[in-house]
């Protein structure tokens, strides 16, 4: 009541901070997962290297063991994407249209216009309720499993463990998102406005265009390759991968170990 | 295309007709043949089917160039003047009619955009504000505004209110207490002029919220279709950052 009677007074400033943390969301999370796509791709250059990749994001550097790294690390990072997903999540739903009839009138208007801007939105509409099932069973088990991630473990949660279809779908629905997402935040704050606002979105709409084939490819590829691997790998599901480099060498140290 | 219209190219043209004064009229497509003439507008040819083909159709006109901003009305798909868009823009020679979305329809293609526009230079009070008013010194001479200040503000002002952007807004069309793009025109008009004292914290107090500025989804249908070409997307995204800034 207090609240309700000062607003009468002084406008809140609420709505003002809630656009804002829905954009600072949004980028946070867009550029995280460009980041994300480049490295679950490194198994486009051999099994090895996204070893080393999931290897050195469990910090396994400061471990004695290079086969150990510290996956609770993942853990929190995980959470720390969750926590921006579902606050993003809570504050970009305030967006979707609130009942049949206004989201009939969009469609007709959408139908009426064939307006690019307009459709595209209506894109991230549908993507973003997509990703508040597939994208928070994704996150739940990475939260959980973080020491599963790796050429073999992560090729036989594609297959064995039938995440395929959901990583299909939430791929597509990511990158498809997230440029949008991109392209929207540089139109709705004006950040490469410059001196003529009109043709530079243009080059941005090239570019955000540009950007999603590049990662929806790259996905594509990196999706075969650990379905490929998953495959191969169907009926030795539960091995874990050990790099030829520390097979030859760290074997004859750990018999020693074992005899000492 | 040239020498197609020197022939006359015959032009079909479906028209939304609805009269929501006629008890139990219903809305209804009716298309109307014309021969397209050299330069014909879409306003030129409605004119001619009112002559030609039923006396009783409605659409608003008033100058004819594009400057008062009354013909405005969907022209396949696309709200448009009517008075400055040719037909031999279309080269199927089908063109579709409707009355602009967004509106209270008056009848036909004629909608009232006047009392929206008004509630929006009320809602944003759109005049000069500046207490000190009822003090100035007639007797002096007027303080002088910066050349180019004032080439800005006029930028701003050549907005005819026409209401394409209303109708190009999803947002508008979804949420209709929804400020739109006109209002926010105004809104960083007044704030550009430094006669208006009102301040950014006072500017917020109108477009602050999800009925204002924070309810833009950057669609751009005002950006894309503003028969002005006024800059809407800049404009906004000023307004934008200036208003999340506000203490
Ligand atoms: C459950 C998950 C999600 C939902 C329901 C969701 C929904 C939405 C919606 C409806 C919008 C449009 C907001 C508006 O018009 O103002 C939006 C914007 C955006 N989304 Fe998401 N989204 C989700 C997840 C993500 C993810 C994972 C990313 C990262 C790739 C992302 C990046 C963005 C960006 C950058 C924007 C633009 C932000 C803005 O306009 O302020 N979203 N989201
Ligand atoms: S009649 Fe005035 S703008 Fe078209």
């Amino acid at each position: 009541m207090e609240q309700l009677l000062s607003e009468q007074v002084k406008k809140s400033r609420t709505p003002a901070r809630l656009d804002f943390y829905q954009s600072a969301t949004g980028l946070i999370l867009g550029l995280f997962m460009w980041a994300h796509m480049l490295l679950v791709s490194s198994i486009l250059l051999g099994n090895e290297s996204m070893y080393w990749v999931a290897k050195s994001l469990e910090a396994s550097f400061l471990s004695k063991d290079p086969t150990h790294g510290y996956p609770i690390l993942v853990t929190f990072a995980v959470l720390g994407v969750f926590f921006l997903f579902i606050v993003h999540a809570g504050l970009a739903v305030r967006k979707f249209p609130s009942s049949w009839k206004q989201h009939r009138v969009f469609r007709s208007h959408m139908k009426m216009m064939k307006h690019k801007d307009t459709n595209i939105w209506y894109t991230q509409v549908v993507t973003g309720f997509i990703m508040f099932f597939f994208g928070s069973v994704h996150l739940y088990i990475m939260m959980t499993h973080p020491d599963k991630i790796g050429p073999y473990a992560s090729s036989d949660r594609f297959v064995s463990d039938w995440m395929w279809p959901l990583y299909l779908i939430l791929l597509l629905a990511v990158e498809a998102h997230g440029t949008i997402g991109l392209y929207r935040l540089a139109v709705k704050w004006g950040w490469f406005d410059g001196k003529n606002p009109v043709s530079n979105r243009k080059k941005l709409k090239f570019l955000k265009n540009l950007l999603a084939i590049f990662f929806i490819v790259l996905g594509l590829f990196t999706f075969a390759a650990y379905v490929k691997i998953g495959i191969e790998h169907r009926d030795k599901q539960g091995e874990r991968y050990i790099p030829s480099s520390l097979t030859s060498q760290a074997k004859p140290e750990a018999l020693i170990n074992y005899q000492s | 295309m040239r020498q197609e219209q020197q022939n006359g190219r015959k032009l079909k043209f479906h028209i939304l007709r609805f009269n929501p004064q006629i008890e139990g009229d219903k809305p209804k497509m009716v298309t109307y043949e014309l021969t397209e003439a050299l330069g014909m507008t879409v306003f030129i040819a409605l004119n001619q089917i009112r002559e030609q083909h039923d006396p009783s159709l409605q659409f608003d006109f008033v100058c004819r160039a594009g400057i008062c901003g009354s013909c405005a009305m969907v022209i396949n798909g696309k709200p448009d003047l009517a008075c400055r868009t040719l037909t031999s823009k279309f080269p199927k020679g089908e063109i579709t009619l409707l009355p602009l979305p967004a509106f209270e329809l008056i009848g036909d293609l004629s909608v009232n955009t006047g009392k929206v526009m008004r509630a929006v230079s009320e809602r944003i009070e759109g005049w000069i504000h500046d207490k000190n008013m009822g003090e100035i010194d007639l007797t002096k001479m007027e303080v002088t505004m910066d050349p180019d200040l004032a080439d800005n503000i006029y930028e701003l002002e050549r907005c005819v209110e026409c209401g394409c952007c209303l109708a190009a807004c999803g947002t508008k069309r979804m949420r209709d207490d929804f400020l739109g793009a006109v209002g926010f025109m105004k809104v960083a008009r007044f704030l550009m002029d430094t006669r208006d004292k009102r301040t950014e914290e006072d500017m917020y107090e109108i477009i602050g919220d999800d009925d204002g500025i924070f309810g833009c989804m950057s669609l751009m249908g005002c950006e894309d279709f503003c028969p002005k070409d006024l800059p809407h997307q800049h404009q906004i995204a000023y307004l934008r950052r200036k208003m999340v800034t506000v203490k």
